[in-house]
């Protein structure tokens, strides 16, 4: 059991351990069904909502064998959210990746512009099957605030969304995005007031109208059966990126890449692969200003197992057992947890988990968008970065130059970058000192 | 039962009696019920928690909870936040906690309890902090955010220590549930009296009544009931049908605003209201 560490990157002793594991005649990884991923997940929670997750568990456990129930979700996924989402070659970009061929999960042309949809849909159905009439919702940069909002909009339910104090003022925006959708945004004040604490918020609001209430969780973390049921319904990611591959290729990746914050994008296309032994997988988590400054996000990087909002799992926290704050120019990866199963998948190897540094992110920001015309939310930039450095290492490892372009690695492209356009305009200095943009932008805005 | 009956137990030799337990029965001889305080540790300092505990058990506290300060308290309102906040920001660390116990348990014959969030405790490993809370002269935990299906190491502890677990039984509980905690307990079950986190609340919640007849008919010996209660009155409505009132928030708020003093005269208040006659 290797756990990849900072300082020993992933080409060596990880990559063997991955194959001594899928040679030593494990069962599949596929479908796990919680509450335990290994000695992660389970129910570290108040006993107050433990009656609400059992209802919870029955209710998802129930619609899942229900084909009406797995009928409606197939629909809105094609006739709402617009999927299936397409799988596009990146050709002018993967010339910087060693010349592997890359190819994009394009969940950043989903309805709301990120893979986040398939999870509201999915939970606001069953809060409809439990006869509750609200949706509660936390959110960072506001994109599951405005995905939670957008579901409740369609099925006629009340939402709340927490968030920080200093996120809302940083993205006036998205709070307007979820007030047009007829949600009530509640600035989070205590604590420090980023999206930890709006999820404490919550789960306070959570225990006090559990009658009437239905927590939506936007990540695959929390207690059973979030982490389970969060990665059901963005399953679907992987699904189509295994088929899509083998239909425009004819045969697997080499590879598969995704951001890492609370990991919900990354379980969803992970699924797809876990049990192809062939398959190397990739998590990468925001390295801020670098893991050794100590302001960055990477949680199983550096993290100790803790229990955190609900599960057992790796945890940014101090010696005492205090949760330390998170740091990353990606408002989606700033968060020092992280689900369950990524940790249990870190531990047995099966999965390579890597910081990625703001600069690295923006790098590869800018390259996407100068070579294949897209603007990549910042977190999926993460998931590209990375993807440049393992498409160079296959590259190497290939004996002639041609092996290179043999290889393919899948990059989940989670969201679209419209949100990220101010942030990344300062970063690269692209305004006048004195224009109004440059003055949203000192601020954090993203537009 | 798990609670070793003092003097009538022939397991007493073996296993330590529960000082959570004789506390509480020590007020019930006299015809009342147990008051249960709560402080955070360190609020506003170290040195304050130990004497606000001490003038909690010198004015009538029969038992002391001393909170864990810590960074995502999701069951603590604004009031019990704004304080561990405030410890934790003047640089509070866990370890302090058996220093605040043990100044109160040296001082006092008060049983002292401490509540903690479960994280702090696996830091520092479950056993290690069981044996110094031990060492301190602690009676045990009350564990908010740790039910009992979680809790395999915390009873293996707990019994090597001799130390009380106090869980949670809520009015959402199943009577399954209810059943299963109450067993797993040690010392008293702990009453959530409200859907909803800690504060001060008007009335007190007609759900309460129920949870506390709930735990009995499971099998519980002593039931304490916390959450929302801030003055005589509740104590008053509370001890006619509990084995203990624990109020927290309302002493919060004394020592913020008045000091060692003031919790010593709100303790003195809250015990006009323990007697058993209107039950």
């Amino acid at each position: 059991m290797v756990r990849l560490m900072v300082d020993a990157p992933a080409a060596g002793s990880d990559e063997n351990a991955v194959d001594a594991f899928l040679e030593g005649g494990q069962q599949s990884l596929r479908h796990a069904p919680g509450p335990y991923f290994g000695t992660y997940g389970g129910r570290w929670m108040p006993e107050s909502l433990i009656a609400a997750l059992d209802e919870l568990e029955d209710t998802f456990e129930k619609a899942k064998a229900d084909p009406a129930f797995t009928a409606q979700i197939a629909e809105l996924n094609r006739n709402y959210s617009g999927r299936p989402s397409l799988l596009t070659e990146a050709r002018r970009f993967a010339e910087h990746a060693g010349g592997v061929r890359i190819f994009l999960k394009r969940e950043d042309l989903n309805h709301t512009g990120s893979h986040k949809i398939n999870n509201v849909l999915g939970q606001a159905l069953l809060a409809k099957r439990m006869g509750k009439t609200r949706i509660i919702a936390e959110t960072g940069a506001g994109q599951h605030g405005v995905a939670s909002a957008t579901a409740a909009a369609l099925m006629g339910l009340e939402c709340v969304v927490y968030m920080g104090a200093e996120d809302c003022r940083r993205q006036a925006l998205n709070v307007a995005r979820m007030e047009l959708l007829g949600a009530t945004v509640i600035p989070v004040t205590n604590g420090s007031q980023t999206l930890k604490d709006a999820i404490n918020e919550a789960l306070r609001d959570w225990v006090a109208n559990v009658g009437n209430t239905h927590y939506l969780l936007g990540t695959a973390a929390g207690a059973h059966p979030f982490p389970a049921m969060v990665r059901y319904f963005h399953e679907v990611i992987g699904e189509e990126a295994r088929a899509q591959i083998l239909d425009q290729t004819g045969r697997l990746p080499d590879a598969v890449c995704a951001c890492i914050g609370g990991g919900s994008n990354a379980i969803g296309i992970f699924h797809g692969f876990l049990d192809d032994p062939a398959v190397k997988i990739y998590g990468f988590e925001a390295g801020g200003d670098g893991v050794e400054t100590g302001r960055h996000a990477a949680t199983i990087t550096l993290g100790k197992p803790g229990v955190l909002h609900g599960a057992r799992s790796y945890l940014m926290q101090d010696d005492d057992g205090q949760t330390i704050e998170s740091h990353s120019i990606s408002a989606g990866l700033d968060y020092p947890g992280v689900g369950p199963e990524h940790s249990h998948l870190a531990d047995i190897g099966r999965v390579s988990y890597e910081p990625i540094t703001d600069s690295e992110a923006m790098e590869a920001f800018r390259l996407l968008c100068r070579t294949e015309g897209i603007i990549p939310a910042i977190e999926s930039a993460h998931a590209l970065a990375g993807a440049i450095k393992v498409g160079q290492r296959l590259a190497a490892a290939g004996k002639t130059s041609g092996d290179a372009s043999e290889k393919i690695v899948i990059v989940n492209l989670s969201g679209r970058g419209d949100k990220d356009v101010a942030t990344a305009a300062e970063w690269f200095n692209l305004l006048d000192t004195d224009s109004p943009e440059a003055e949203i932008a000192k601020e954090g805005e993203q537009l | 039962m798990s609670t070793a009956e003092s003097g009538t137990d022939p397991d007493t030799t073996r296993r330590p009696a529960s000082k959570s337990a004789a506390a509480i029965d020590r007020a019930r001889a006299q015809g009342r019920a147990a008051l249960i305080g709560y402080l955070p540790a360190g609020y506003p300092s170290v040195e304050d928690t130990i004497a606000a505990g001490i003038a909690l058990a010198e004015n009538g506290a029969d038992l002391i909870e001393i909170g864990i300060p810590y960074s995502d308290p999701v069951m603590d309102g604004p009031a019990i936040q704004a304080a561990t906040t405030e410890a934790l920001a003047k640089g509070f660390h866990v370890r302090q906690v058996f220093d605040v116990v043990a100044g109160i348990t040296s001082r006092t014959d008060a049983a002292v309890l401490v509540m903690t969030y479960w994280n702090p405790v696996m830091r520092m490993g479950v056993d290690e902090f069981s044996r110094r809370l031990a060492e301190a002269g602690g009676a045990g935990l009350i564990t908010p955010d740790l039910i009992p299906d979680e809790a395999s190491e915390w009873l293996a502890a707990s019994d090597k220590y001799g130390l009380d677990r106090v869980f949670l039984v809520a009015p959402s509980s199943s009577p399954e549930r209810m059943r299963r905690t109450v067993e797993a307990s040690r010392g008293f079950v702990y009453a959530v009296s409200i859907m909803g986190v800690t504060g001060a609340r008007t009335s007190v919640s007609a759900a309460a009544k129920d949870v506390v007849a709930a735990a009995h008919a499971a099998g519980a010996e002593r039931v304490c009931v916390g959450l929302g209660v801030s003055n005589a009155d509740h104590v008053r409505e509370i001890a006619a049908y509990a084995d203990g009132v624990i109020v927290g928030t309302a002493l919060v708020a004394a020592i913020r605003d008045g000091g060692v003093d003031a919790v010593a005269s709100l303790t003195k208040d809250l015990g006009t209201g323990l007697g058993k006659e209107e039950a």
